[in-house]
């Protein structure tokens, strides 16, 4: 495979859509009701990416929602954190600490 | 971000670059581990290292490497990276009214550089009410630091790929989702935005078997969806506290 075309070819078509609508909607006049939509856009995406990371098993794609599941545990803790605190680096933190303990007691519980 | 005192060109490019620090953390492993896979997928260091550079979209890197290994034709895996990017032009949509009066010799490097990281901290600085002429400093500084971060990133995980295996194994993919987390929390500040974002994630796991991250596409459409739809049917002025919100999840 060549690299460089494959590379060029990706670079393109990332490209296009992040620049061009910005550029080609900047100059139309857009409507209060889009723009009022749109505001929507980041928690959604960002919902869109949670869940399904969470709640389904990264092998088969089922659902998972025993103790078994350390994403799930983690991801719980992690989102009490960053409600009560509203600190991010907080919550990245603990999550990831708490991840790691959750793996440790369930490679000690099932021996 | 908010101060008292007059928005700067270089004010605004730190504060962007101080916002986006958390979001810098969560993404190192994730730029370590694309670096480690690049390399054991059969691309070429510099391939690896060149896509960071060129093409800078996490999640498709990934899947790019990974059907590289998977011997995926070319054309397949450039489409499949235009699916999975696809998202950037919902972003792309929601910044466009604050960055239209910026000449082409900011939008060019702006559009270049929008993640969702950097999106969704600079989408939050535009919503703000001061009328500071400078905040596409702030997304200047934001990008840049999630960009130079990247490349650090891939390349020391270029050199791990060679040295550590089965960097997976220590969960450090968790990271960018506990950092999404965090993020979300911090977003959801009114009824219409937490049922857009439940009914967004609850599609997501619904639609996981569509090819692509198309799931993830059709799901955030329909969050939004949810949203407006909530927004139109609840007063306006309700503006719910963190606790009255968290009250609305078991309706």
């Amino acid at each position: 495979m060549n690299e460089f075309v494959l590379i060029a070819g990706m670079m393109l078509v990332t490209f296009i859509p992040r620049y061009g609508v910005m550029a080609l909607l900047g100059r139309i006049e857009m409507p209060g009701r889009v723009f009022r939509a749109l505001r929507f856009v980041p928690p959604v995406v960002l919902s869109a990416i949670i869940l399904p990371a969470v709640l389904l098993n990264s092998e088969d794609g089922r659902l998972d929602l025993t103790l078994r599941n350390s994403f799930l545990i983690a991801g719980i803790i992690a989102g009490l954190v960053a409600w009560r605190s509203k600190n991010l680096l907080l919550t990245i933190v603990v999550g990831m600490a708490a991840l790691w303990v959750w793996r440790w007691l369930l490679m000690s519980a099932g021996g | 971000m908010t101060s008292s005192t007059v928005p700067t060109r270089r004010g605004e490019f730190w504060a962007g670059f101080r916002a986006t620090l958390p979001l810098v953390v969560g993404a190192i492993p994730f730029g370590i581990i694309f670096g480690a896979l690049g390399v054991t997928s059969g691309l070429s260091p510099m391939a690896t290292v060149g896509m960071s550079l060129f093409v800078f979209a996490g999640s498709a890197q990934f899947i790019a490497a990974g059907l590289v290994a998977g011997q995926v034709g070319m054309s397949i895996i450039i489409f499949t990276t235009f699916i999975v990017n696809l998202r950037h032009a919902l972003y792309s949509a929601t910044l466009a009214p604050y960055v239209r009066n910026l000449p082409q010799k900011w939008l060019l490097p702006l559009g270049f550089w929008l993640t969702d990281e950097s999106f969704v901290v600079v989408v939050t600085r535009y919503t703000q009410p001061d009328d500071s002429p400078y905040k596409h400093w702030y997304y200047l500084g934001s990008a840049v630091f999630m960009y130079t971060n990247w490349q650090l990133c891939t390349l020391l995980g270029v050199v791990a790929g060679q040295t550590i295996p089965d960097l997976r194994n220590w969960g450090l993919d968790f990271a960018l989702i506990v950092t999404f987390i965090g993020m979300l929390i911090t977003l959801i500040t009114s009824r219409p935005l937490l049922i857009s974002a439940v009914a967004a994630g609850l599609s997501a796991v619904l639609l996981n078997g569509l090819e692509n991250k198309l799931g993830l596409v059709v799901a955030a459409l329909l969050g939004v969806a949810a949203g407006v739809m909530a927004e139109s049917v609840m007063p306006p002025e309700v503006k719910a506290t963190p606790e009255t919100a968290g009250g609305v999840r078991h309706e």
